[in-house]
């Protein structure tokens, strides 16, 4: 004992080896952190640095047209898929064996890889061979139209080919929510003859307001990222008039340039860096 | 079983059916498309029936044989599929798994700031990540190397991993640590006798996500790839679209055969999957 207290105290205090391993084995992550996001993030930045890419940017006439189609693609696409996944999540809440089975079926989109999918609907809408114009001409003897070649055809596909995808998704996470309100509040509000209509609006919403508002904020940060949707059924094209940011940014790397695709990341930042805050705050109470 | 005929009853099913017959239909007729092309004969698969006049499987017979020459390295790149998807689960298990448990359980200083660091990364899409990704992994000199997609699938993958497992891991009882920690056990006897056993469930969620998420992807896969001989099965399909003259009843057989296994996994651990994915999306 004497011989602990006699001993000079280090100058640093050694580690626990608690604090020690706790150190060690974040480690790792740390790592593939500073390497894999805080280096190419700064080396982004760096190689949009020059006002000049931005002036060049402004004046493509595609980014602009990419910077509506964004919008529109995120304002519509998933404003619609939110509505319809509350709206299915009530459906998939019943009580039916048919239903049990169905919502197994309902999440093969989710639970298949996107590329086979998204090129079975690309053939679908083939003007020639595809199944829809074939049916088309069958029943009226007429020529279909040529659905990917009409810009506002072709956006409205890749949303849809979007919602398609990930409906099921969302639909899943607010059944869960619908599951966790108390059945009572249902069954009294039928005891004191209230409506269906008046059912969703004073208890189903009320509870589920939240949960809705944070998955729609997150789908909309995800589907900024959503690349598949669009390049796989239309390449972005006719003539580069359906581009989203997602697919812009891969256009100009493939022209050789970078500092317009790492501009037009920047630009979109002062709309989705609020939205990934609020996402932070919501996720680490 | 009173078995009585009521009209409201009737009324109430046939309004259900209203909604799930064209729930069903939606989510079936692409899936049902690329199968019907799938078993199809090149002449007949155009022809717009319901059923092929002669179902064949004789596309896949092409595929597996690789007699194509967009498929003339088709079991490679299905090799490639499986080598990086899990060689990505496995790290992001790991790495996730050291993270969390340093976290959550020896209450690393600083932990509340590399879980947000982490979280950010889960935040930022994936498409924006891709281009500075690409020109780093040029940097590394590791373009064109299959550890690029490795690397960048971990780094996707973990955010999301550290996440759940953290929440997992908080609602685990503090006396099991204590109970340990007096019997003498060293953090990492902790680590491997308690933690690790007691997290099974979401260590699978986790990784069967990781395992997922590599094996779907594209973008990264077609950006970082670029050898026949290097891609996954993912970036071959893709090529496939490179010609106007592809033969699409092959391109939808090689999917077929692509989209099966994550099906198979997701339905196989769908109970993990499906809390792990409602917990770890949205806490409301």
């Amino acid at each position: 004992m004497s011989a602990v207290v006699a001993a000079p105290a280090p100058a640093v205090r050694p580690l626990s080896p608690w604090a020690f391993w706790g150190r060690m084995l974040v480690l790792p992550y740390l790592v593939v952190f500073l390497v894999f996001v805080l280096y190419p993030v700064f080396y982004g930045l760096w190689l949009a640095r020059h006002p000049s890419s931005y002036e060049r940017l402004f004046e493509d006439p595609i980014f602009l047209r990419t910077a509506i189609n964004t919008v529109i693609f995120i304002v519509v696409a998933i404003n619609l898929k939110m509505m319809v996944a509350l709206g299915l999540s009530g459906f998939f809440v019943q009580k039916r064996w048919w239903i049990s089975v169905l919502s197994v079926i309902f999440i093969i989109p989710w639970a298949v890889p996107s590329i086979p999918t998204i090129l079975s609907v690309r053939f679908m809408l083939n003007p020639e061979w595809g199944v829809i114009n074939s049916l088309i001409f069958r029943l009226t003897g007429l020529d279909g139209p040529n659905w990917l070649n009409d810009p506002t055809l072709a956006l409205g596909f890749s949303m849809l080919m979007h919602v398609w995808k990930s409906l099921p998704f969302w639909t899943l996470i607010l059944v869960a929510g619908r599951l966790a309100i108390p059945v009572e509040q249902y069954e009294a509000a039928s005891v004191d003859g209230a409506t269906r209509w008046q059912k969703f609006r004073f208890i189903t919403w009320p509870a589920m307001r939240s949960l809705y508002l944070t998955s729609t904020i997150l789908s909309m940060i995800w589907t900024l990222g959503d690349f598949n949707s669009v390049y796989l059924l239309t390449g972005g094209g006719p003539a580069d008039l359906t581009h989203v940011l997602a697919t812009l940014g891969i256009r100009y790397l493939r022209l050789d340039q970078v500092d317009l695709s790492m501009a037009a990341i920047v630009v979109s930042l002062p709309l989705v860096l609020p939205l990934v805050y609020f996402m932070m705050k919501r996720l680490s109470k | 079983m009173s078995g009585r005929f009521s009209w409201k009853k009737t009324s109430a099913e046939a309004q259900l059916l209203l909604i799930g017959i064209p729930v069903f239909l939606w989510t079936m007729i692409p899936v049902y498309h690329l199968f019907l092309f799938a078993i199809s004969s090149k002449d007949s698969a155009t022809s717009g029936r319901l059923w092929p006049k002669e179902p064949t499987l004789q596309n896949f017979g092409i595929v597996f044989r690789e007699q194509h020459f967009y498929l003339n390295h088709f079991w490679l790149q299905l090799l490639n599929s499986v080598v990086i998807a899990v060689t990505v689960a496995v790290l992001t298990l790991f790495i996730a798994t050291c993270a969390a448990f340093a976290i959550s359980r020896l209450k690393l200083v600083g932990g509340r700031t590399v879980m947000n660091l982490a979280l950010f990364t889960y935040f930022i899409p994936a498409a924006f990540l891709a281009v500075p990704m690409y020109k780093t992994m040029s940097v590394y000199g590791l373009l064109n190397s299959q550890w690029a997609l490795i690397l960048a699938m971990v780094t996707i993958a973990s955010p999301y991993g550290i996440w759940v497992l953290k929440q997992a891991s908080d609602k685990l009882p503090w006396e099991l640590d204590e109970a340990a920690r007096i019997d003498g056990a060293s953090p990492l006897q902790l680590f491997r006798l308690v933690y690790v056993p007691l997290m099974m469930p979401s260590l699978v969620a986790v990784g069967t996500y990781s395992l997922l998420l590599a094996w779907n992807e594209y973008l990264y896969a077609f950006l970082l790839l670029s050898k026949d001989t290097d891609v996954t099965l993912a970036v071959a399909l893709g090529n496939f679209l490179s010609a106007d003259d592809s033969p699409w009843e092959l391109l939808m057989a090689t999917g077929f055969i692509y989209a099966l296994p994550p099906a198979a996994i997701y339905y196989a651990f769908k109970r993990y999957m499906v809390s792990g994915l409602t917990a770890g999306a949205v806490k409301s």
